[in-house]
């Protein structure tokens, strides 16, 4: 102990306490303050970045479901416009089915009516003919017949014997 | 790479070391003396722990015998009725006395004495000198160190801080370095022992005190001969600010438990016999804690240079080819470990310190807990 109070000097212990408090307001000025601050700062924005980063996760993640909704609708509404015009499309084949097979049968009827009255008219005209060409024959026929008297007078006699049996 | 440097200045340091003693050992014998080798190691080391009035580097012994020091005076202030200034190459080393506004001062192991005009030292018999003593206000060689470790530390730190805004926020150069331990004192220190809420305030001091003490334990294992961390002024001056720092930023609950340390947990007289020796104790740690803190690290720091010193010291008693090489490997560990203590007592200081503060600025929550006591 006595060596230790021998030992003390009131001149440096002055010298150290005046310099030691004069380095530590002017490291707080310069140095500590902005070190701490810009760390601090540092350390705020690594947090804001992270919070940032998670919120842009969560974003992302909303966005993909999101987008995977859409996707889902829009698979959903095609599925559906499809379906649609298929429906749509069958009807219209059935629609034109019908309406052909009407029309031919319209076209199928017709036909036949033309051609059954061609064919009345044709079985007319021959008719006609027949008559005509049987009138022909028959006069060919009289007047053959008729050309010698022995004929002709067979010939009433044949129908004069025919009313007779009437 | 760092250690391939350490070890060089270690080899350096050790050089120097062992070329000063040499230089003073033929001094003595040049003198015709009679102090043996021992003594005059004794003597040397007892110097070197020892405040200086100049700033010698080393010494030598010149051919034509004169002893030659090399090395910068410093200013001499004292108070003598009236300041006097010279400087401290008057001495000459201790050799002459210094004259000045009519007072002649004699160094005598380090301290200025008030003489006559012959330089006459009285001694006590304990082997006190009995001359007055002014008060001695000298720019000496631990001041130089501080004011050096000061600038340095101004220089390194100033420019971390001025680094942050040059590049974003982060560190350039020797700040690489150094914010890690910025941070460590802040992460591992200041906030789990004063708390999230309040460490703020207290940072400034201990950053600058662990860098302090750090810097200064290191120059200390410089060859230059340099003691400053292991000087009682020193260590009571930094203490002392840890005291008062701790008592004033004190709470009105630190004040209160230190009087009054089991509170309302029993009626006044149960307390009355336990407090006529708790509250003597509670008063005597304030001074205890700071006391602690100012020997433990002097003593550290003055027991690393004795030994060192010695070890040192040793190799030139032995003189042997055994002696010498192991005793200087023991001072080699011994430096290295010099390093990890360094270290190491700038971190207890810091930490006691920050322990303190802690201490003194806690809240309790009591206040708030009582209206709902009263309840039940």
């Amino acid at each position: 102990m006595d060596k230790l109070l021998n030992d003390f000097s009131f001149g440096l212990f002055v010298w150290q306490t005046l310099l030691f408090v004069l380095l530590l307001l002017l490291l707080y000025k310069y140095a500590w303050k902005p070190i701490l601050n810009a760390v601090d700062d540092r350390e705020e924005g690594i947090k804001n970045a992270l919070a940032a980063a998670e919120d842009a996760k969560k974003e992302m993640q909303n966005v993909t479901a999101d987008s995977e909704k859409l996707l889902q609708e829009a698979r959903g509404e095609r599925e559906a416009m499809l379906k649609e015009a298929r429906e749509l499309r069958e009807k219209m084949m059935a629609d034109a089915k019908e309406k052909a097979k009407v029309e031919g049968d319209k076209m199928i009827s017709q036909a036949k009516a033309t051609i059954d009255s061609e064919k009345k008219a044709a079985v007319a005209e021959i008719k006609n003919q027949v008559a005509d060409l049987s009138v022909q024959i028959a006069e060919k026929v009289l007047k053959e017949q008729l050309t010698n008297k022995d004929k002709q007078l067979k010939l009433v006699d044949d129908m004069l014997g025919d009313l007779k049996l009437n | 790479m760092r250690s391939l440097l350490t070890v060089k200045v270690l080899f350096i340091c050790s050089i120097f070391l062992g070329f000063s003693l040499s230089a003073t050992a033929k001094e003595e014998t040049s003198e015709g003396t009679k102090k043996d080798l021992k003594t005059e190691i004794k003597e040397y080391i007892d110097h070197h722990l020892q405040d200086s009035h100049d700033f010698s580097i080393f010494s030598y012994t010149a051919d034509s015998g004169e002893h030659v020091y090399v090395g910068l005076p410093l200013p001499v202030i004292l108070w003598d009725n009236g300041i006097q200034i010279f400087s401290s190459s008057q001495f000459h080393h201790g050799e002459t006395l210094a004259q000045a506004g009519g007072n002649y001062y004699a160094l005598d192991h380090g301290k200025i004495y008030k003489t006559d005009a012959e330089g006459t030292i009285t001694y006590d018999e304990e082997g006190h000198a009995t001359n007055v003593r002014p008060i001695d206000f000298s720019i000496t060689k631990n001041v130089v160190m501080m004011i050096i470790t000061g600038l340095l530390m101004l220089w390194l730190f100033s420019s971390l801080a001025r680094s942050y805004a040059k590049n974003n926020g982060v560190p350039t150069g020797a700040g690489r370095f150094f914010e890690p331990i910025v941070l460590y004192i802040r992460d591992d220190i200041a906030k789990p022992t004063i708390g999230e809420k309040r460490y703020r305030k207290y940072m400034p001091f201990l950053l600058t005190i662990f860098f302090f003490i750090w810097f200064l334990n290191m120059f200390g294992l410089t060859p230059l001969g340099i003691n400053v961390t292991g000087n009682i002024a020193i260590t009571f001056g930094l203490a002392l600010l840890t005291f008062l720092i701790t008592n004033f930023t004190g709470t009105k609950d630190y004040w209160k438990h230190l009087v009054d340390p089991l509170g309302d947990a029993m009626p006044w007289y149960g307390k009355l016999p336990i407090y006529v020796i708790l509250v003597p104790i509670e008063l005597l740690g304030l001074i205890i804690k700071p006391f602690a803190l100012l020997i433990r690290l002097y003593a550290n720091m003055q027991a690393g240079h004795i030994v060192l010193m010695s070890l040192i010291g040793l190799m030139f008693i032995f003189k042997s080819w055994i002696g010498s090489p192991l005793s200087f490997f023991l001072a080699f560990a011994i430096t290295l470990i010099e390093i990890l203590v360094a270290l190491l007592q700038a971190y207890i200081f810091t930490m006691l310190s920050s322990l303190y503060f802690g201490f003194a600025s806690e809240e309790h929550d009591h206040h708030e807990e009582e209206p709902e006591l009263a309840h039940l």
